[in-house]
């Protein structure tokens, strides 16, 4: 079984620690791993991805290839759309429907949302206001995680709750609580 | 781990002494894993940043002289910057392992061009590693200490984005080796290359450059294994041998050559070139080994590759581009969304380098004869909108020497601008030219204390910019310091405009912390 996954995002939005916990559940669970990221020139507020890559058998390509992907996770939804070629037939997009406008020809909003229903499983949501209203506007990452835990298969939900206490251990009880309420919560609104 | 760090870790458990670099991307998380490294700091393992890649080179040389095992890193062009050290350091031969790491950018991720730092090899007449997975560069990095003491020469490690810059489980820690003492060379002479000794070196390493090619046809990194469809033989070199073996989820049919280490292992290529008769080969970065390969005269052997069409000629390797040239079926996939804008990377939002071009363009407007000379640096993209304000950038230091070449081709005014690391790394030596030639330049170090670009690394000169220029010849009332904020902008054009109307070398120092560390250093207080 294997799980090719497109994080998507602006650089600064955090699709890193989406990877990271992903990454602690994965190998906690003893799968293998893959995860190509972007550093330096291309951080700078541009587009950023990250191809996470998770089996039960060796990986060779540490990037996936077109047509491959079985997820395209984005914390931006015009960002979910730049990487569509890299969809498989059957793969899910699950995407934050706030646009971060850094550049002054972001398209039209309508036609960005009207764009993402073209393809036939999507969950878009607005994380940035669930983690808002749960008091927690850093959390809007963990939005995201907690709505593709279902489509993620590979992983149960609760490996990935306990990947978030490993990862944000550190940082102390209450960190860790109201990420997990960001990450329950996203999960919630994709069973919906 | 990230590729770096596996290179990183395997360096520390071989009994590193001494990372010497520059940061660079995709190299720069070689030496902070280093840095940031329990073992490192317990041994007393040098790790401070180089002031560039030249000084890094020769530091690091020093340190396999006293017999001791020191890394050297940085990004493909850095291998530029310490070409005299890294050629030089092939005639002295290492006594301590010496591992020379270059991280190439193909596709310029982040990068002003494409280099493949192979050739670098061939080029010294050294060993070149190639890992083509984190398992190996961990392993390879540990295996070259050995190998350059073994034989006595430097070894150059190439890593390119996607090996850096993926993360992958690594197993290791099994016998990490004790640091080296202090010992000298037992050959002293070749470390004096004066032609007398020079010529009996590079015979020398003629010689050894056929072992090290003998070397690499046994190496446990490279390997040919037969495969049941003759039709094609593949060579896939570093980690182009993944790409190869992504499409092939269930073992690749043709007879595969994998290599990782070099000198080209010729014989093994003669070994496949009896089973087929097309030969593809698969690298990243220039096609090296297929020029090699491709004859000018008619052979039987026909080579295919980035130079015939059948991989693209620029660019890294992908899993897509590789599945074109093995002539399988592409994937389904969607056609690109239309819905979309570019995103290019911009300045942070409260960057001081903002504020510097936002004043320096409202003076230059008033010049139509400006020009504006451009370095390597985030402040490079003041080229872009909303600035529009740089009109060259080639490499690390070339914008106040560009400057002096056109001042004295009559461009009037000459404005360089460069940040306060590149300043350090190459732009000293073109300031004191600039002095003694009495060049009518005017200098601009943007000045955020840091080096930024890559992450926020130390800067080599910091809380001395203005004391290196007096100390280099510039006149004291040239010398002009201002702190780029929008409040300050009536100050900082008069400055501008009052050291562009001055007939000699002037240097402005625009001085304000990086917005990123400033938000870093706040986070941990």
């Amino acid at each position: 079984m294997k799980k090719d996954i497109i994080l998507a995002g602006v650089g600064g939005q955090g699709i890193l620690s989406i990877a990271t916990v992903i990454g602690s559940a994965a190998l906690d669970q003893g799968l293998f791993l893959k995860q190509a990221e972007v550093h330096g020139m291309s951080q700078r507020g541009g587009d950023v991805q990250s191809n996470l890559r998770l089996s039960s058998a060796p990986i060779y390509s540490d990037l996936i290839p077109k047509g491959g992907a079985d997820l395209i996770v984005s914390l931006e939804p015009m960002e979910a759309l730049r990487y569509v070629p890299y969809l498989a037939p059957d793969g899910w997009i699950i995407t934050n429907t706030t646009p971060l406008v850094n550049i002054p020809n972001y398209p039209d909003m309508d036609k960005v949302l009207q764009e993402l229903k073209r393809f036939p499983n999507v969950v878009a949501l607005d994380v940035d206001s669930i983690a808002k209203d749960l008091g927690s506007p850093r959390g809007a990452n963990m939005v995201l995680l907690g709505a593709m835990a279902s489509a993620l298969k590979i992983l149960e939900p609760e490996k990935l709750r306990e990947g978030i206490r490993r990862v944000f251990g550190r940082k102390g009880e209450a960190v860790v609580d109201s990420n997990i309420k960001a990450f329950d919560a996203g999960l919630e609104y994709s069973q919906k | 781990m990230l590729g770096d760090e596996a290179v990183a870790l395997g360096a520390l458990h071989a009994g590193l002494s001494g990372v010497y670099a520059y940061p660079g991307t995709p190299s720069t998380e070689i030496a902070e894993y280093i840095q940031a490294h329990p073992l490192a700091a317990e041994r007393g393992v040098h790790r401070d940043w180089s002031a560039n890649e030249k000084t890094a080179m020769e530091e690091a040389l020093g340190m396999s002289y006293a017999g001791k095992r020191a890394i050297v890193c940085m990004k493909h062009v850095g291998m530029n910057v310490c070409a005299d050290g890294v050629m030089g350091s092939a005639m002295t031969g290492a006594n301590g392992g010496l591992i020379v790491t270059a991280c190439d950018d193909p596709s310029m991720h982040s990068s002003q061009n494409e280099q493949d730092s192979r050739f670098w090899g061939t080029f010294a007449m050294m060993p070149v590693f190639e890992p083509s997975n984190q398992q190996e560069a961990y392993e390879m990095t540990r295996k070259a200490f050995d190998y350059s003491e073994l034989r006595g020469i430097p070894v150059l490690m190439r890593l390119t984005t996607r090996m850096a810059h993926s993360r992958a489980v690594v197993e290791n820690g099994e016998n990490i080796r004790e640091q080296n003492t202090l010992h000298f060379p037992d050959k002293p002479r070749q470390w004096v290359t004066l032609p007398v000794n020079a010529r009996v070196r590079n015979r020398q390493l003629i010689k050894d450059y056929a072992t090290f090619e003998e070397d690499a046809a046994a190496s446990e990194y490279n390997w040919l294994i037969d495969g049941p469809d003759k039709s094609l033989g593949i060579i896939a070199c570093g980690i182009a041998y993944n790409y190869l073996m992504e499409n092939y989820p269930d073992g690749c049919p043709y007879p595969v050559l994998k290599v990782s280490q070099y000198p080209f292992p010729r014989k093994l290529a003669l070994e496949l070139s009896k089973k087929v008769k097309t030969i593809l080969v698969m690298e990243e970065g220039q096609p090296l080994v297929e020029e090699r390969l491709r004859g000018v005269f008619p052979t039987e052997t026909a080579i295919k590759g980035r130079l015939d069409g059948t991989l693209p000629r620029d660019g890294e390797l992908n899993p897509d581009a590789v599945r074109v040239a093995l002539g399988l079926e592409p994937l389904p996939e969607y056609p690109a969304s239309q819905v979309l804008a570019p995103r290019p990377p911009a300045l942070c939002q409260g960057c001081g380098h903002r504020d510097f071009y936002t004043a320096l363009n409202n003076v230059v407007k008033d010049y139509e004869g400006a020009r504006v000379f451009g370095d390597i640096g985030c402040y490079t993209l003041g080229w872009m909108p909303p600035f529009n304000s740089l009109h060259t950038c080639v490499e690390m230091g070339a914008s106040l020497t560009m400057a002096q070449g056109a001042a004295f081709s009559g461009t009037w005014p000459a404005i360089a601008v460069i940040g306060d690391s590149t300043f350090t790394h190459s732009g000293m030596t073109g300031l004191l030219d600039a002095v003694n030639g009495k060049a009518d330049v005017t200098l601009c170090i943007s000045d955020n204390l840091t080096t930024g670009m890559t992450g926020g690394q130390d800067s080599a000169g910091t809380g001395r910019i203005e004391a290196i220029c007096e100390g280099l010849g510039v006149e004291k009332e040239h010398i002009r310091t201002i702190v780029p904020l929008p409040k300050n902008y009536p100050d900082m054009e008069k400055v501008i405009r009052e050291e562009l109307e001055y007939h000699g070398v002037s240097v402005i120092v625009c001085r304000r912390e990086c917005i990123q560390t400033l938000r870093r250093h706040a986070a941990k207080k």
